[in-house]
């Protein structure tokens, strides 16, 4: 099935939408405003009419996969149900309508909602006070790096390094960059956790901090943690923990309690605000006391049942964004918290990490582990055993999407070659798993019979693999003067 | 010095012409980046310190920074792969040469002759 | 317990299957000494009783009506047509993961593909990408993009740039070794020269001198733009301008205390490279089927690492659907029509205003949209009176600018009918 563009169904005549009148007296920007202050060539947007445009939206979203109707097992995105009555929440017009600027005696409850959210996350991660302003995990990410040398400046110390695994998202070492840091990769060791003598070797007092994932990348607990620690604060400098894979110890264990001076979160991942097609999320950030007076500006405070905005923070690495965060996405993670409980959210780690292991188990003949188990609430194959059939782990991830499967994360980790990362989370039933199972194991069955099928895949969707080699030249092409077709933009056909 | 081509642990390779010397990526280096769509380049006139990085080969997964082999200034660079970026991947050591530099000083001696290089492309294969 | 699947007899089977006795031997890596018995946090609710709360929470809030609404600052109250949400509800799209796997997200891709189209069209540039979080972060992010391109260190911010986007220009400024200099003229350091249009107080800049003025010192021009008022003033393209950056929360988003709202940032073509962020473009099957797939991605973080213009990884998708839904709706003529009933009201009020003992334009010769300056004595005890007649009255500015003492700043759109404007005159008489 194909929906055509909304500019290419557009036709001159259809109406614009009845709007009322403006109803006053007063001039035309004509008479205002000089030639030059107005626009020259008339807006070139589509004309549909609502039952056109709502057809073309409904058709677009028939495209699309989602958690809503797939199994989405992707490592390191926790994407678990999100909970119907949060958008509920989220649009009640007590919280819909609110204008930022709007006196603070006027929006105690969405200030309470926000202290409360911050109370709840300082519990679950074991940190003294959390920032919700950073709009995205790696928004996050770059704001607690900024506390970081916010906190080594003010003691007079110039440290030029941030430490990170060759395991680690693409984002830890660009945040770090943008932070004004040198990036040093700290290698992995055989088991796939952080090796320690090279760690060793490469703490210095030169060095501002140490990102780690924990679990790693790879889905397994880095059992050195307090080590670690002591390692990285003995030489002063500060342990930064990546949430994204928070969901595999929520009520086990605490960031915090292992060392972490700043303590990253995702509510989109671990918090289950819905991820919308690529936002938009949160990033709230957690710290220990020490980087407290670098928090990003404004806090919540609450003082005998009121609550305020603190403006008054001298050492402040500023804002991040405007105003005082994703507050919708807040609400919705602020009504999964209320509705878990401490109770349920340890649940739902628990069955998370079991999950993982028993679909691990599944499949453990069928793809080659590169580590040993047991895993937590993710696992890293490779379908580097296929390779013989010349099968890698994008042809499995397409045959998957033909099979109403989402595919999971692929070639991430870094470290292992044709990487295949599962995270089939806590909302998934066996019946789920089983049936992905399943169909591993019909693919790689077709990988030993017949890998040009496999190849071909996917033929059930509306498109087939698209040629990017030859979409980037294309855009070479039009970058350079060379072609009419932008590519990155719907443009009329020339007359 | 020789025509004979040497190579960096970059993956880059020189050839050297009196005091020209030619620079490309290679062989194996193409192979690991897949088709090469972009290439950024620098001016010529550029002064280029040894090991400098003087631009970036992007394919649609990857992205690889440019290490300058030796010290020196850019006298020539090849537009051809403004246009024909893929000349990289079909002929690496010819037609995708990349740049010339007039060579400041010797030539390093860390170069790597064609024995050394390819201990070097098999252990970074995988 | 809420959204959780497995009874226990799931448990055991499954436990079993993977050959172990408990969870413990699963979590058989944490030390014993970071074992924590239960989390400090109160034990779960049933959906009645969380909505119940929440309810509450946000019964504690004041809602203005938005016919009442004269503040604005960035923020505004506009008609949102059902439309929007009902799109932007569809668990397909809401609930959808970014599209790497372009072929099971092609919905998903071609509504950011058509939002890209419609803003680049707005702005009248070249390129626009995916979408940023907001109009301050696609401000900095734009600023970033000089400093990549030129090779300078410094930005100029000319005249009243939003007083928040300037806070967070300077947050990412910090990490990068930026200066930010308040100021109209360029010099040779510098990489960009950015100003809002309308501004923050609501008047309209000359563009185009500020535009030509940063070309004539080698520096990019950036305009910060509200995006209504591109349906009857001059979009950046037309005067020059490099990069247009703004926030797009009055296409279709409500207030919601701030967030989540949408950036938009667009570009000439030569400076597509440097965008950050996601960029979707067309793409082709074997079988020549258009499809639509993420395009330039070795410009971004999970490629180019630390090496990459921004580690922004994610874009505010759905923002950009319920942005891209609204435009559509409207349509050129809407569009145009919401401008100037805007445009109208508030010339409207500002001379009634005008006419009332105490308050008068603070730039009378100055040129405004739909938001205006007024002065006025005691400018807070006139909003708490507004407020107590359940009205949300103008913005005080000199919160932000010590030479703005007086000054507050009204906001008229299509959603302050002109009885609301009675009222307003009324209740300041």
């Amino acid at each position: 099935m194909t929906e055509p563009l909304s500019f290419e169904l557009s036709r001159r005549g259809a109406l614009a939408p009845r709007l009322p009148e403006a109803g006053v007296t007063a001039p035309e920007p004509s008479q205002v405003f000089s030639q030059d202050q107005l626009r020259a060539n008339p807006l070139d947007l589509p004309r549909l009419s609502e039952p056109e445009l709502m057809r073309h939206y409904s058709r677009m979203a028939s495209m699309n996969y989602s958690i809503s109707e797939q199994f989405y097992p992707l490592g390191s995105c926790t994407m678990k149900y999100n909970p119907v009555v949060n958008e509920a929440a989220a649009t009640l017009p007590g919280f819909a309508d609110l204008h930022p600027y709007q006196d603070e005696s006027t929006v105690q409850g969405a200030l309470e909602l926000m202290w409360r959210l911050e109370r709840a996350l300082c519990a679950v991660v074991g940190v003294e006070r959390v920032t919700l302003q950073p709009a995205a995990g790696a928004h996050g990410e770059w704001t607690a790096l900024r506390m970081i040398s916010a906190y080594h400046h003010s003691r007079g110390d110039n440290r030029t390094e941030v430490l990170v695994p060759d395991s680690a998202h693409g984002t830890n070492p660009a945040s770090a960059a943008l932070s004004g840091f040198h990036v040093v990769e700290v290698k992995s060791g055989p088991d796939g956790r952080i090796s320690l003598p090279d760690l060793e070797s490469k703490l210095s007092p030169h060095v501002a901090a140490l990102m780690l994932t924990n679990p790693n990348t790879l889905g397994l607990f880095e059992r050195e943690i307090l080590d670690i620690a002591e390692m990285v604060h003995a030489t002063g400098a500060m342990l930064y923990y990546d949430g994204a894979n928070l969901n595999a110890f929520m009520g086990i264990c605490r960031p915090g309690d292992m060392g972490f001076d700043a303590v990253h979160m995702n509510l989109h991942k671990t918090f289950t605000t819905p991820h919308g097609g690529g936002g938009p999320g949160a990033g709230p950030v957690g710290v220990k006391a020490d980087l407290v007076p670098f928090l990003p500006t404004p806090t919540v405070e609450r003082t005998n049942g009121h609550l305020k905005l603190d403006f008054k923070r001298p050492q402040s690495i500023g804002r991040v964004r405007s105003f005082y965060g994703n507050f919708g996405m807040l609400v919705r993670a602020y009504a999964y918290i209320v509705a878990m409980g401490g109770d349920g959210l340890a649940q739902a780690s628990r069955d998370a990490v079991l999950s993982a292991n028993y679909l691990r188990k599944q499949v453990e003949d069928d793809l080659d582990m590169p580590h040993e188990g047991p895993c937590m609430h993710e696992f890293v194959a490779s379908a580097h055993n296929l390779a013989p059939q010349g099968v890698r782990a994008l042809d499995i991830a397409k045959a998957l999407l033909d099979r109403d499967f989402y595919a999971p994360t692929v070639y991430f980790p870094l470290v292992v070659p044709e990487a295949i990362m599962v995270e089939p989370t806590e909302t998934e039933s066996k019946a789920t798993l089983d049936a992905f199972a399943a169909a591993i194991k019909e693919i790689v069955a077709e990988a030993r019979s017949n890998p040009q099928a496999l190849h071909d895949a996917p033929r059930n969707l509306p498109v087939g693999r698209l040629d990017e080699v030859a979409a980037a030249r294309r855009i070479n092409a039009y970058l350079q003067g060379l072609s009419d077709d932008p590519v990155l933009r719907w443009k009329p056909a020339p007359k | 010095m020789s025509n004979e081509r040497r190579y960096t642990k970059t993956h880059e390779w020189v050839t050297v012409d009196a005091k020209t010397v030619t620079v490309g990526i290679t062989d194996f280096a193409q192979s690991q980046l897949g088709d090469v769509v972009f290439l950024e380049l620098p001016s010529i006139g550029r002064k280029l310190a040894l090991r400098e990085s003087f631009g970036v080969i992007e394919s649609v997964k990857a992205a690889s920074d440019l290490y300058s082999p030796v010290a020196g200034r850019v006298t020539a660079v090849n537009d051809k792969l403004t246009s024909k970026p893929e000349l990289i991947n079909s002929d690496p050591y010819g037609d995708g040469w990349i740049l010339k530099l007039e060579l400041t000083g010797d030539l390093p001696g860390d170069l790597l002759d064609e024995a050394e290089y390819k201990k070097v492309a098999e252990a970074g294969a995988h | 317990m809420p959204y959780l699947v497995h009874s226990d007899e799931d448990r055991t089977s499954m436990l079993e299957a993977i050959g172990v006795k408990s969870m413990d031997d699963l979590l058989v890596d944490i030390p014993r000494s970071l074992r924590i018995k239960a989390l400090d946090l109160p034990l779960g609710l049933s959906e009645h009783e969380t909505m119940s709360q929440i309810t509450s929470l946000a019964a504690r809030n004041r809602v203005f009506p938005d016919r009442l609404t004269f503040r604005g600052g960035g923020v505004y109250r506009r008609f949102i047509p059902a439309a929007v949400a009902a799109v932007t509800s569809k668990p397909e799209f809401y609930t959808a993961y970014t599209p790497y796997q372009p072929e099971a997200s092609q919905g998903t891709l071609q509504a950011i593909f058509e939002f890209q189209t419609l803003i680049a069209e707005l702005t009248a540039l070249d390129v626009a990408n995916a979408s940023l979080y907001d109009g301050a972060t696609a401000v900095a992010e734009a600023a970033m993009m000089a400093h990549i391109h030129t090779g300078r260190n410094e930005i100029v911010v000319a005249g009243y740039l939003h007083p928040e986007y300037v806070e967070v220009l300077r947050a990412f400024s910090d990490g990068r070794g930026i200066k930010v200099r308040k100021g109209t003229e360029p010099g040779p350091k510098t990489a960009a020269v950015i100003f809002q249009q309308p501004d923050f107080i609501g008047l309209l800049v000359d563009a185009k001198t500020l535009t030509e003025s940063a070309h004539a010192a080698g520096a990019l021009a950036i305009a910060c733009v509200d995006p209504i008022s591109l349906a009857i003033l001059a979009p950046p393209g037309q005067y020059g301008a490099d990069i247009a950056v703004g926030e797009g929360q009055q296409l279709g988003l409500s207030p919601s205390y701030g967030g989540p709202h949408v950036g938009f940032i667009s570009c000439r073509k030569e400076l597509v490279r440097r965008l950050p962020g996601r960029l979707i473009g067309t793409a082709y099957d074997q079988q020549g089927r258009r499809g639509f797939n993420l395009a330039l991605a070795a410009r971004e973080q999970h490629i180019r690492r630390e090496k990459a213009t921004s580690n922004i990884c994610t874009n505010h998708s759905l923002c950009a659907l319920a942005a891209s839904v609204y435009m559509t709706y409207m349509g050129p003529d809407g569009l145009r029509h919401v401008a100037e009933v805007g445009f109208k009201r508030a010339h409207a009020l500002a001379e009634r205003l005008s006419a009332l003992p105490g308050w008068e334009p603070a730039f009378p010769d100055r040129q405004f949209l739909n938001e205006f300056p007024m002065r006025v004595a005691n400018g807070p005890a006139v909003i708490r009176k507004l407020a107590r007649k359940g009205i949300l009255g103008p913005l005080d500015v000199h919160r932000w600018f010590r030479e703005l003492k007086g000054v507050v700043t009204f906001t008229c759109t299509e959603v302050n009918d002109a009885q609301a404007l009675d009222e307003l005159v009324a209740a300041l008489s």
